[in-house]
């Protein structure tokens, strides 16, 4: 019996439906649920936890990523402008840069920040400094790249413009190039944003106090503390989603909107 | 090269207007695309530069605003020489209008801002100031009561006016207009040319890369035809249009003014 091509293809989707379906209540079956709720799911008794993982946890992972974005923003549009510099010497300095920081874990950053400078200029830096700068120099090699592929969206023919009118080149950057390619990288600049939530964790490598928790170190404390399993950390990972899914929707309309007009 | 290197500081402020092109030479790599360019454009002339795609008409007119470093040659223009190496680029810019095929208006700003952030950021003069001057030359240009739309809310044609009226709120002694109507539709096309002829009536300095043949006859003080990075001839509109003596002008004209032949450059 020979089938047309929109036939075999419905025919395909249900098998793969049913192959689907099989796979999640084989996985239901097989599970211990009662050890799960136990440890996972343990909602009883993580009432400890609040009002604190909102006031301290969230609280400081969005301090944390604010600031390392601000640091990460000012030394990307930096490394941004270098890198398109006619002077080699700025566009060297640059890629190295970025490519040194995009090539090593951020985690490493964390603990040259956290260890290695202060006991090698015997400074000591508190937490909220190495975290800014940390994640701000990490998120800077990110940025640049971005930015400069902003910047370089911009058409040749606006900075000839700006200059034809007697703009200086860092005016013709400033006023005219820079807020434009500000609108095209508006989408990707969210993205970067919604990484930085997640590196603000990587924290939890340099001794903290309690009032200097972010989502992940609050969540871990309880579970050494609360006896609910890794139920503490469902509930940090429910409020990073909290802060991720709406800057994801935000993302996809600035990408809807500069896609209706070039405003 | 020597000449520009032995002449005084001084010389970067010689006072005399419109332009003048001397021993002008400009290469991209291996390709000369610019071959020793004399041209001069006496204040308050009208002079229309023609000849085909790739002749190097536009080169020519970015190296009078220096958008191009010639590598050879002197350019004089509204009082500054401009490949002096002294010269504040910035400044002699400020004379300098210039009007691009693609407009380039800045589309993060409406009609009157466009006309209005140069005035303000590099002459300094007052919001309210560069309000007025802006607004006097989009009425100028006819798009008075447009002024506060954005360029994508605009047509090609009122584009590339609105483009005009930002060139003429930097006061310039000197227009450049690079094929201004090449990328219009038709029907707009006569708006801007009824623009230019204006300007020109009322005596600004205006050097015009354009096709259009009909304006040239009518506006230009002088035609000049260029081809190969040369020029091959220039004169009277009438001269180099309608009597043309060299049979590159001839062959290049009965392409242009052939109503049949359609020109894809
Ligand atoms: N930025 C550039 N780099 C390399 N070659 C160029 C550049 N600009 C123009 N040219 C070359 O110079 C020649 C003249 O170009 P152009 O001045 O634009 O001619 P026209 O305006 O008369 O059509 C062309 O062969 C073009 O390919
Ligand atoms: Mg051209």
């Amino acid at each position: 019996m020979a089938m047309t091509a929109t036939q075999r293809a419905r025919v395909s989707l249900n098998v793969q439906a049913g192959i689907f379906i099989v796979a999640v209540a084989a996985l239901i079956l097989a599970t211990d649920w009662e050890t799960i709720g136990a440890s996972v799911f343990n909602f009883g008794k993580i009432g400890p936890m609040f009002p604190d993982i909102f006031l301290v946890g969230l609280t400081n992972t969005l301090v944390y990523t604010f600031l390392g974005f601000i640091v990460g923003l000012s030394g990307g549009l930096l490394l941004a402008l270098m890198k398109l510099s006619s002077f080699p010497l700025y566009r060297w300095i640059a890629t190295g840069y970025i490519e040194f920081f995009r090539g090593i874990p951020a985690l490493l950053v964390f603990i040259a920040f956290g260890y290695g400078v202060p006991l090698a200029f015997g400074v000591s830096w508190n937490v909220t400094v190495v975290v800014m700068v940390s994640l701000g120099m990490v998120a800077a090699a990110y940025i640049a790249e971005t930015l400069r592929a902003g910047l370089q969206a911009v058409p040749k023919g606006q900075l000839e413009a700006a200059r034809s009118l007697g703009m200086p080149q860092w005016r013709a950057m400033v006023t005219i190039i820079i807020p434009q390619a500000f609108k095209i990288v508006l989408p990707p600049l969210t993205n970067e944003v919604i990484l930085l939530t997640k590196d603000s964790s990587l924290i939890y490598v340099l001794g903290l106090t309690a009032s200097q928790y972010e989502l992940t170190k609050f969540g871990r404390d309880g579970i050494s503390s609360l006896g609910a399993g890794l139920t503490p950390l469902l509930v940090a990972g429910a409020l990073y989603l909290v802060i991720t899914i709406p800057l994801s929707l935000l993302a996809r309309k600035f990408e809807s909107r500069s896609a209706r007009t070039k405003r | 090269m020597n000449d520009v290197v032995n002449s005084s500081p001084k010389a970067a402020h010689v006072q005399a207007a419109g332009v003048s092109l001397t021993g002008l030479r400009k290469s991209y790599g291996s390709n000369e695309v610019l071959k020793g360019i004399n041209l001069d454009v006496a204040p308050g002339e009208v002079v229309c530069l023609i000849g085909p795609s790739g002749s190097g008409k536009s080169t020519l007119l970015r190296c009078v605003n220096l958008l191009e470093q010639p590598n050879e040659g002197t350019v004089h223009v509204g009082g500054f020489e401009a490949t002096h190496p002294d010269v504040d680029i910035d400044r002699m810019r400020r004379k300098v209008g210039m009007v691009f095929q693609q407009f380039n208006l800045f589309p993060h700003l409406n009609a009157l801002q466009n006309c209005t952030v140069a005035q303000t950021k590099v002459l300094k003069r007052s919001q309210a100031e560069a309000d007025k001057v802006a607004q006097a030359n989009l009425d100028r240009v006819g798009l008075g009561h447009l002024a506060d739309r954005y360029p994508d809310q605009l047509s090609g044609g009122q584009q590339q006016r609105v483009a005009i009226a930002r060139a003429l709120s930097m006061d310039p002694e000197l227009m450049l207009f690079d094929e201004p109507t090449s990328a219009l539709d038709p029907e707009t096309v006569g708006d801007v040319l009824s623009v230019m002829r204006n300007l020109a009536k009322e005596g600004m300095t205006m050097l015009v890369v354009t096709h259009e043949m009909g304006f040239a006859r009518e506006v230009a003080d002088r035609v000049v035809f260029m081809d190969g990075g040369v020029v091959v001839e220039e004169g009277s509109a009438e001269q180099v249009i309608s009597a043309p003596t060299q049979d590159r002008t001839k062959e290049f004209l009965r392409r242009v003014l052939d109503p049949t032949h359609i020109d894809l450059s």
